[in-house]
């Protein structure tokens, strides 16, 4: 517990290939000890993969990941991850899927884990009662329960409404604050990697292709004039060179039209 | 009729039986009037007789103990190895390959079929028909237990090992409770085959037991005796179905097509 618990990871020249796709090529990137960094591409950029690695859930197939300076073996006991589907195991209540995996008297530090997440009074429901959002608070309960030093989360908020995306957001953010853990969100949405990272960045053929800073001060908002800049320069560069202002409204204006 | 309310809920209990309780009414009655040979058919008070005839006299609870003893230990022998290979041949992918076409190939034989060459083995003693009850229901445990092991949802188990399960909780936490529906399917299924083969192999080769009491009034035409037997079987049957609901909608409380059945 307490400040300065994040844990500094290092991706040096990670590249990893699925027979002969390559799915990264290259990736050399430092994530400060309890720093939030947002990971942005476009889908299939391999950022999801990016993540695995993190988590040790694949191998690179070249380079090396170093946690605190030690390369990462197996999986990575330091981190937890938030998958973009809960994972709440069906059969155990909620206060059971919050302690997974500890051991001795973790009842109490489970309850808490829930009322830090508003979910005190669900402990004893089974996960299939529960929406989505509860689910994935939940899931957040679960992973941040065992004081991580690394936090990865994987677009865990993709299949959330507006309202419980803010709501979450602003909650994840809380809970970073306090504990101080170092963050590593995969997002396809640009708005969300604004509004909780450090430093945005961009992966593109397989590399970290650009890196923004986000100097906002926190808590940021949406309406701000600077907060909507940085997101409009984000999408032109993820859109691509040829894309204008009014390129881009066109399509979301398309978007729009065919959702209609 | 004091509200409609109790009348539907009488209603609603009562339907069920209307059939069986006509068929029963017309049953006696044919016997009585003498359109129906009791030679054929005895009368359900004749049946009832029968069962407290050989209540009383304690012949009934031997035959029973003895068939019900048979059943249990052939089910448990049987649903254990059929759960051990399920397990295995679901976890572990060589030894899929290894077991799998082999234990394909012995499910499908009739397991019925085996009778003669049991009987030479064993001749009409005990081990036959544990043995033959083994048999029938290894296979459903297997292939449901393999079935429910190989559908365990992966991103679960992933998740497990990133929060640092190891073989045996993962086990326990995921991969067993996982594939529990499966393989209480598979229970309930085997439950049908094991009442199934030992009416037969006591019907053919026994000394004692309830095929045996049946097949033995048989031989002195006591009919009321032999539907008897035929009715504690169904009861039996009955019975360990309800064993098995049972067992579902204890251990299965969480998934919610398991929940607010009647």
């Amino acid at each position: 517990m307490g400040a300065g618990q994040g844990a500094e990871l290092v991706f040096v020249q990670v590249a990893k290939r699925f027979g002969a796709q390559s799915v990264l090529s290259g990736i050399d990137l430092t994530v400060k000890r309890g720093e939030f960094i947002a990971i942005i591409g476009r889908s299939g950029c391999g950022k999801s993969t990016l993540l695995r690695l993190a988590a040790g859930l694949e191998e690179p197939t070249s380079g090396i990941i170093q946690l605190d300076g030690e390369p990462l073996q197996g999986i990575n006991t330091k981190a937890r991850v938030m998958f973009q589907d809960a994972r709440l195991l069906p059969w155990r209540r909620v206060i059971d899927n919050v302690g997974l995996g500890l051991k001795g008297n973790w009842r109490e530090q489970a309850a808490k884990a829930l009322e830090q997440v508003g979910l005190a009074e669900r402990a004893n429901e089974w996960p299939s009662v529960l929406s989505g959002g509860q689910r994935q608070r939940v899931a957040l309960a679960r992973a941040l329960i065992s004081q991580p030093q690394v936090l990865l989360l994987d677009e865990p908020l993709g299949a959330l409404d507006a309202l419980t995306r803010i709501d979450m957001q602003r909650l994840i953010e809380r809970l970073w604050q306090e504990q101080h853990f170092t963050a590593l969100l995969v997002t396809h949405d640009v708005d969300e990697a604004v509004m909780l990272a450090d430093r945005v960045v961009l992966i593109e053929n397989g590399t970290c292709a650009f890196d923004w800073p986000v100097r906002l001060p926190r808590p940021r908002q949406r309406g701000d004039a600077a907060f909507a800049d940085l997101v409009e320069a984000i999408l032109r560069r993820i859109l691509g060179p040829e894309s204008e202002r009014g390129a881009i409204a066109a399509s979301s204006f398309g978007e729009k039209r065919r959702a209609l | 009729m004091k509200s409609s309310r109790w009348t539907e809920w009488t209603w609603g209990k009562a339907v069920p039986w209307v059939l069986p309780v006509a068929l029963l009414v017309a049953w006696q009655t044919a016997v009585e009037t003498g359109w129906l040979s009791s030679r054929v058919l005895p009368a359900p008070t004749a049946v009832m007789a029968a069962a407290w005839h050989l209540g009383s006299s304690g012949e009934l609870w031997q035959h029973l103990s003895i068939s019900f003893g048979r059943a249990v230990a052939g089910f448990a022998i049987g649903g254990s190895i059929g759960f051990l290979l399920g397990l295995v041949n679901g976890v572990f992918r060589p030894a899929e390959r290894l077991l799998d076409t082999s234990i394909q190939m012995i499910r499908n034989i009739p397991h019925l079929a085996m009778i003669p060459l049991v009987i030479l083995w064993f001749g009409i003693g005990e081990e036959a028909k544990v043995f033959l009850v083994a048999l029938g229901v290894l296979f459903p445990i297997y292939v449901n237990t393999w079935h429910g092991i190989r559908n365990v949802d992966a991103g679960l188990l992933e998740m497990g090992r990133v929060y640092g399960l190891g073989p045996w909780a993962l086990f326990w936490r995921i991969w067993l409770p996982g594939a529990l529906p499966a393989i209480l399917v598979g229970v309930r299924y085997a439950l049908g085959i094991m009442w199934l083969t030992l009416i037969v192999a006591e019907t053919i080769a026994a000394d004692r037991g309830i095929g045996y009491l049946a097949m033995n009034a048989r031989e002195f035409m006591q009919t009321d005796v032999v539907v008897f037997s035929i009715l504690l079987y169904a009861l039996f049957g009955k019975l360990a179905d309800s064993i098995a609901r049972f067992l579902e909608s204890r251990l299965l409380r969480w998934n919610v097509n398991y929940q607010h059945r009647p």
